[in-house]
């Protein structure tokens, strides 16, 4: 037998029939959002067709809920009603959904694994990009579009080409202050938002075995903005105790078997990739974008890039227009950027890990005067209720920080929560594209811990001389 | 879905690498819950001058005059030239839908976003990847040429342009079967439900601890 890779074995595993290379693979967790389900849902009724599995599907509101005081609903109509038909949809296909006011409720992406519906050896599919994040523990999770949300709905299975393998491995030990966060942007930057297109990325080497669960999902949470579909971890012990004892997990007495199958989830020895990628832990420093795109990063002690330097014309172009949306001059200490708005949240970094550190940054400092507003959005009731038996809240709250609802937020300022424009922010969240964060908003992807920093400054800062 | 065989359309010219999901159709008009009406707001950003919302009179609202899809000499195109790594970003189906509603049957480009370049042969759209060079002829001449229209043949799978040169284009074959058939993928599939099943039921014997 050939030596194959984790995606190779997750893929084959899932494989109902196959012709002339296009799959048909089964799905195993199908998590639902409010944004990109009404459509298929009504796709289904139109066409008279029920859920092939309705214990498979999991829904969660998170788009559009507010994150302040929820006692009066959602104030925006639209938004209230995209949230309503989630709720009629799934109470018609008698669909399980957390609902807003339920503990459980939270982002998709935070939600599923913090359940135990994300396990490894599944596949995952959400019609959401950043499902990506579940293949931190061994899964083939990938996004999907509203037909084909409809499509797993009505058949348990998606029409899948395979994609071409490609590892990043990553060795070494992560200096003090950078995070899976810093290595995710340090890939790109290197690779380019394109550079995993058609690939599935699995993240390999000391550097990412040494990472927690949730610093796993950071990473593969970015996968998509390299542009793989799928980012994926190999199973081990920190894989294992996560999942172990979480509601939706292996009961007791199939422990044993579950992960006795999950310990042969990880590439063979010699196994072939079609790319690799390799970048020394040491060699990442705490990470910066500076553009509309999030291959658009240095190192916090970097400069602005200068488009003069940049030969090919259509990059020049970019850089040109970046700088320009973003207000910023060519050559620019980065630590010299002063911002207007802080957001710790999104899929990317909401999790208890995220706000413990950016918490150690912000303890004892109080929010710089230039700085108007910074807000702590929890990924989930759980991750809220957690963080408060800690204390976390209070250290926030003291240090002029807002402490708030669960949601997506101002990741993507569906709700009520964003930039107004021309206004900077420090943000834990995963895209700095053109408008993401309100109409004229500049967005600056970084670590939970930078963007304490910089909350606390007022400016982007190394960190680390705040850590020492 | 609306088949795709023969289409020879008017092309506009978009000179933006790594065009994102979200300036094709901005987060705003995700609220809808339905599938049709996003035309108007397709690049809703950078094709007004001021900020959309839904439930806007779109016709009464300020054109941006510089953007090419605002020109005279563009309207009524249904051929997208674009750069590479199109449709970067959020999975978003509207991407297309907004394409889709606003005119557009074919996008040329060196290179497409994975999950947008699937979401459009789902509704019918088709995404056509020609190399780099190529591409550069085609923004080159589409710009020199005032009515500049491309045969676009997907039985064959060519391009030709108004002088006759022609480019040849890949597509998967599955997918073009469904394109050139207007067909729904969901009814295909449950041509197989027994194999579905058989395969259920072996996962469930296997690993039923996914089935709790
Ligand atoms: S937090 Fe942001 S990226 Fe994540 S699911 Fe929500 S909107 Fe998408």
């Amino acid at each position: 037998m050939s030596a194959k890779t984790l995606y190779d074995k997750l893929f084959d595993s899932h494989v109902v029939r196959e012709e002339n290379g296009t799959a048909l693979i089964y799905i195993d967790r199908h998590l639902v959002h409010e944004v990109t389900s009404p459509q298929a849902f009504e796709g289904l009724k139109i066409a008279g067709r029920k859920l092939w599995r309705i214990s498979s599907v999991l829904a969660v509101p998170d788009h559009n809920v507010p994150t302040t005081d929820r006692s009066q609903g959602i104030a925006d109509p639209i938004s209230r009603l995209q949230v309503e038909t989630l709720d009629q949809n799934c109470s018609d296909f008698g669909v399980t959904e957390f609902k807003m006011g339920d503990d459980r409720q939270g982002i998709v992406h935070v939600m599923g694994p913090e359940q135990g519906a994300t396990l490894p050896g599944m596949t995952v599919v959400c019609g959401d990009s950043h499902t990506s994040t579940h293949g931190a523990f061994g899964a083939l999770a990938h996004g999907i579009g509203t037909s084909e949300v409809e499509h797993v709905m009505a058949t348990q299975c998606l029409v899948q080409k395979k994609s071409k393998a490609m590892q990043v491995r990553v060795e070494g030990k992560l200096g003090l202050g950078v995070t899976a966060k810093d290595i995710a942007l340090a890939i790109i930057g290197r690779i380019g938002t394109a550079g995993g297109t058609g690939y599935a990325i699995e993240f390999a080497g000391s550097a990412i075995r040494g990472l927690s669960m949730e610093g796993r999902m950071t990473l593969c949470n970015m996968a998509i903005e390299a542009g793989a579909r799928a980012g994926m971890v190999a199973v081990d012990d920190t894989t294992i105790d996560y999942v172990k004892g979480r509601p939706y997990a292996p009961r007791a007495d199939q422990w044993e078997a579950a992960i006795a199958y999950w310990r042969t989830l990880h590439s063979d020895e010699g196994a072939h990739f079609d790319a690799v990628v390799e970048l020394k832990a040491e060699e990442i420093e705490p990470q910066v974008t500076w553009g509309t795109s999030p291959e658009m990063v240095t190192a916090v002690n970097g400069r602005v890039p200068d488009p003069a330097q940049e030969n090919d014309p259509t990059k020049r172009g970019g850089i040109e227009r970046a700088l320009q949306y973003m207000g910023l001059t060519a050559n620019t200490p980065i630590d010299q950027i002063n911002i207007d708005k802080v957001f710790i949240g999104s899929c990317t970094n909401s999790r208890i890990e995220d706000l413990r550190a950016a918490a150690a940054v912000a303890k004892g400092k109080h929010v710089a005067p230039n700085v108007k507003l910074a807000m702590v959005v929890p990924g989930s009731g759980l991750v809220k209720a957690q963080a408060e038996q800690e204390g976390l809240d209070k250290i926030f709250k003291e240090a002029g920080f807002e402490w708030r609802e669960p949601g997506c937020s101002m990741c993507l300022a569906m709700n009520a929560d964003r930039l107004e424009p021309g206004e900077r922010c420090a943000s834990t969240s995963n895209r700095n594209f053109e408008g993401r964060q309100g109409p004229g908003g500049r967005t600056h992807l970084v670590s939970p811990e930078m963007a304490a920093a910089a909350a606390v400054t007022g400016h982007f800062v190394d960190v680390r001389q705040l850590l020492n | 879905m609306e088949a795709f065989t023969q289409l020879n359309g008017l092309a506009v010219p978009l000179d933006r690498a790594n065009v994102d999901t979200d300036a094709i159709i901005p987060k705003q008009f995700l609220k809808s819950i339905k599938r049709a009406g996003f035309g108007p707001n397709a690049f809703d950003e950078w094709r007004y001058l001021d900020h959309g919302e839904p439930g806007m009179d779109n016709s009464q609202r300020p054109l941006n005059p510089d953007f090419p899809l605002n020109q005279p000499r563009y309207q009524g195109a249904s051929v997208l030239l674009a750069r590479e790594n199109f449709g970067c970003g959020s999975s978003r189906e509207h991407a297309p839908w907004a394409l889709l509603d606003y005119g557009f049957r074919a996008i040329i480009a060196p290179s497409f976003a994975d999950i947008f370049f699937n979401n459009c042969f789902k509704n019918g759209i088709l995404p056509i990847i020609l190399s780099a060079e190529n591409v550069d002829t085609l923004f080159r001449e589409v710009e020199a040429t005032e009515g500049y229209k491309l045969l676009v043949d997907l039985t064959s799978q060519t391009i030709t342009t108004p002088q006759g040169a022609v480019y040849a284009f890949e597509v998967d074959a599955f997918r073009k079967h469904c394109l050139l058939n207007g067909l729904d993928d969901i009814g295909l599939t449950l041509q197989h439900v027994n194999e579905i099943k058989a395969f259920e039921a072996n996962r469930k014997a296997s690993q039923p601890w996914l089935f709790n």
